[in-house]
């Protein structure tokens, strides 16, 4: 078990990069506690699987440094940084039985029979692999042969780091929530580093202690799952994350102050002198209809289940607002009303006041 | 449910009754026709049971082409399966070399057979051919036309030469199926390059290395342009495989009767063959 560092860490797959898109990983310092459950979130082509090999060997980062509990292990391979990792699809090796596969890492660095039962035995108690140890792999439905690539992982008893690439991508529906479920107790019974990536915010929230959201090869914001839902650092992660995504409308300042459409919004951050472009930003959890506020159109209005969601025509803007069941939806003169203290500006698509650090 | 019953069906199964018949099923039964009856010419036919298969099989000539037909077989599968197999795992897998290479080795398939066999007629040859001389003059005492060994050395190395990009390319598709994620699991889990073979490149190979083994077997077994041309069968009767044993009986001594006992037989043993192989390649399979 480590703690992991990142150093001034950046890849690029060509040669000679110039451009910032020649970067599939930009610059990125970051520290994951030992013991962690981290999601890493975003969207396909976002950098998260390059970020998921340079932590565990596969790739050689072209600049910068990879630490584990402060010792550099850049440039070692992956056999020897001692993590696991869990493909998006299951690999096993189809001609061993289940129990061989749990083995198989154990027995290429030779380890003896005796502990190599123990262990093996151990494992799969804990993956729910024990009636089926004797199997072949290859007979296995997809989440077994997950829980096999797991438990390979989880077998050496020195692992730094668990890393996950998307691995419930080819686990049917009702398999998923189970074996997320496993997942997260596994996580509290070992206590060992966990790193998750996925592109469902679903999977990042409910796994993750901190989740590290993603988009063009940059880190956005790192945060508990809280924090992104309240207080996104970049209209990426309200956007992203949230079903829908934070409303963003454009603003003008005038003297520190938000105006939309003329009218003044009260915000939670100030903007002193904004350079670019500048934004509102506000979820529709925090929007409801009032008797005074910004005139607006209901188009159209969904039936969520347990609330309802209302989208309007704020003069050419989509507002999207959540409402709970029954509350009173006006058919004309419609006005928006926003809670001040979930309402924020943003500049050139980042939290004002709070700069481009993360 | 009732499935609707409509013998219209059958009608539109008939081209390609005609088609089989025509193309397999009749001419196979004249094989069968000829088998078991004698001739002295003249269309006068006699029947004779199974008269021709016994004496066949008692026959020490056909044991002996028999014999020599499956040392042949046995032993350029020995040497092509595995050589394949190597430099498929040699040739690269990404980059402007693949190209390169999977031209060079589709190549030798793509020479007609009987060019083959004039080829490497020539090349052997002791006096003037590249191969031959080469040998000689280092000292060996080369001369396929009159050497047993020498023949058998030369009758092999074409055939490796021929057919194992065959294999070659099969395995290399077989290979490059095989997604990178195993690769970089195999590296997690510390496998060493002959536990990747083992584990991982072999039994993904292993569908594509069956159809390489049928292929070469049905084909080497049917072998019959490139001996013929190479060495005629010689020296002697040494390197007189089955099919050209048999095109001796059948158009050289016009012996109808023993030639189509003896094309059944030998059509029988590579259908036995390749049915088995291949059933227990699949039963191994579904396990």
């Amino acid at each position: 078990m480590a703690k992991i560092t990142l150093s001034n860490l950046r890849h690029s797959y060509m040669p000679d990069p110039k451009n910032p898109e020649d970067w599939a990983l930009k610059q990125l310092d970051v520290d994951w506690e030992d013991g962690g459950a981290y999601a890493l979130l975003g969207p396909s082509g976002c950098g998260k699987t390059t970020l998921l090999n340079i932590i565990s060997g596969l790739l050689t980062p072209s600049h910068g440094k990879v630490l584990f509990d402060g010792k550099d292990v850049t440039a070692l391979p992956p056999d020897q940084r001692h993590i696991a990792q869990v493909f998006q699809f299951p690999v096993v090796y189809d001609t061993m039985t289940v129990y061989d596969n749990l083995a198989f890492p154990l027995r290429n660095r030779g380890v003896n029979e005796r502990e190599v039962d123990i262990r093996v035995r151990e494992i799969a108690e804990m993956t729910d692999l024990t009636p089926m140890l004797q199997n072949r792999a290859s007979g296995l439905t997809a989440d077994g042969k997950q829980k096999i690539s797991l438990g390979r992982g989880l077998v050496r008893e020195n692992v730094n780091a668990i890393l996950f690439d998307e691995p419930l991508t080819v686990i049917d529906p009702h398999l998923k929530f189970l074996l997320r479920a496993k997942l997260k107790e596994l996580h509290q019974r070992i206590n060992n580093t966990m790193i998750y990536v996925t592109h469902d915010q679903t999977e990042a929230l409910t796994f993750a202690d901190q989740v590290v959201v993603m988009n063009m090869g940059e880190v956005v914001q790192i945060g508990t799952p809280i924090e992104l839902f309240e207080k996104p650092k970049h209209t990426f992660v309200g956007h992203f994350i949230g079903s829908p995504g934070m409303n963003v409308i454009p603003c003008e300042i005038e003297n520190g102050v938000a105006m939309i459409g003329g009218r003044k919004i009260k915000t939670a951050n100030k903007v002193d002198k904004p350079k670019g472009k500048t934004e509102i930003g506000i979820r529709p959890e925090f929007i409801n209809f009032a008797a005074k506020g910004i005139a607006t159109k209901v188009v159209k209005v969904t039936d969520a289940g347990r609330f309802d969601i209302v989208q309007t025509n704020c003069e050419g803007q989509r507002v999207n607002l959540i409402l709970a069941k029954g509350a009173g939806i006006p058919s004309e003169n419609a006005k928006l009303a926003f809670d001040p203290a979930n309402t924020r500006i943003y500049v050139d698509g980042w939290l004002s006041g709070e700069g481009q650090q993360i | 449910m009732n499935k609707p019953v409509n013998q219209k069906a059958w009608f539109f199964v008939l081209p390609v009754l005609v088609l089989v018949a025509f193309n397999a099923i009749i001419p196979l039964m004249t094989v069968v026709n000829y088998s078991l009856q004698e001739t002295f010419g003249s269309n006068v036919f006699l029947w004779s049971g199974l008269m021709w298969f016994e004496e066949l099989l008692r026959s020490s000539r056909f044991q002996d082409s028999l014999g020599r037909q499956l040392f042949f077989t046995f032993t350029i599968l020995v040497i092509e399966i595995p050589l394949g197999v190597i430099i498929a795992l040699a040739m690269p897998k990404k980059g402007p070399w693949v190209s390169v290479c999977l031209v060079l080795m589709a190549l030798p398939l793509l020479i007609p057979w009987n060019v083959v066999g004039a080829m490497w007629n020539i090349f052997a040859l002791p006096e003037i051919g590249l191969l031959g001389k080469t040998l000689n003059s280092l000292g060996f005492d080369y001369n396929y036309t009159r050497q047993t060994g020498n023949a058998w050395f030369t009758l092999i190395a074409m055939d490796v030469w021929h057919w194992t990009s065959l294999v070659v390319l099969l395995s290399y598709a077989g290979l490059v199926s095989i997604p990178d994620a195993y690769y970089q699991a195999a590296r997690i889990d510390g496998a060493k390059s002959w536990a990747i073979f083992r584990y991982i490149q072999l039994p993904k190979m292993k569908r594509v290395l069956t159809i390489a083994i049928l292929l070469r077997f049905m084909d080497s077994f049917n072998i019959y342009t490139e001996p013929l041309v190479l060495t005629g069968g010689g020296p002697g009767n040494s390197t007189t495989l089955l099919s050209i044993d048999l095109a001796k009986k059948a158009l050289g001594e016009f012996d109808l009767g023993p030639a189509a006992a003896m094309s059944l037989i030998y059509f029988l043993i590579i259908l036995l063959v390749s049915w088995v192989f291949y059933t227990l390649m699949m039963r191994n399979e579904e396990q």
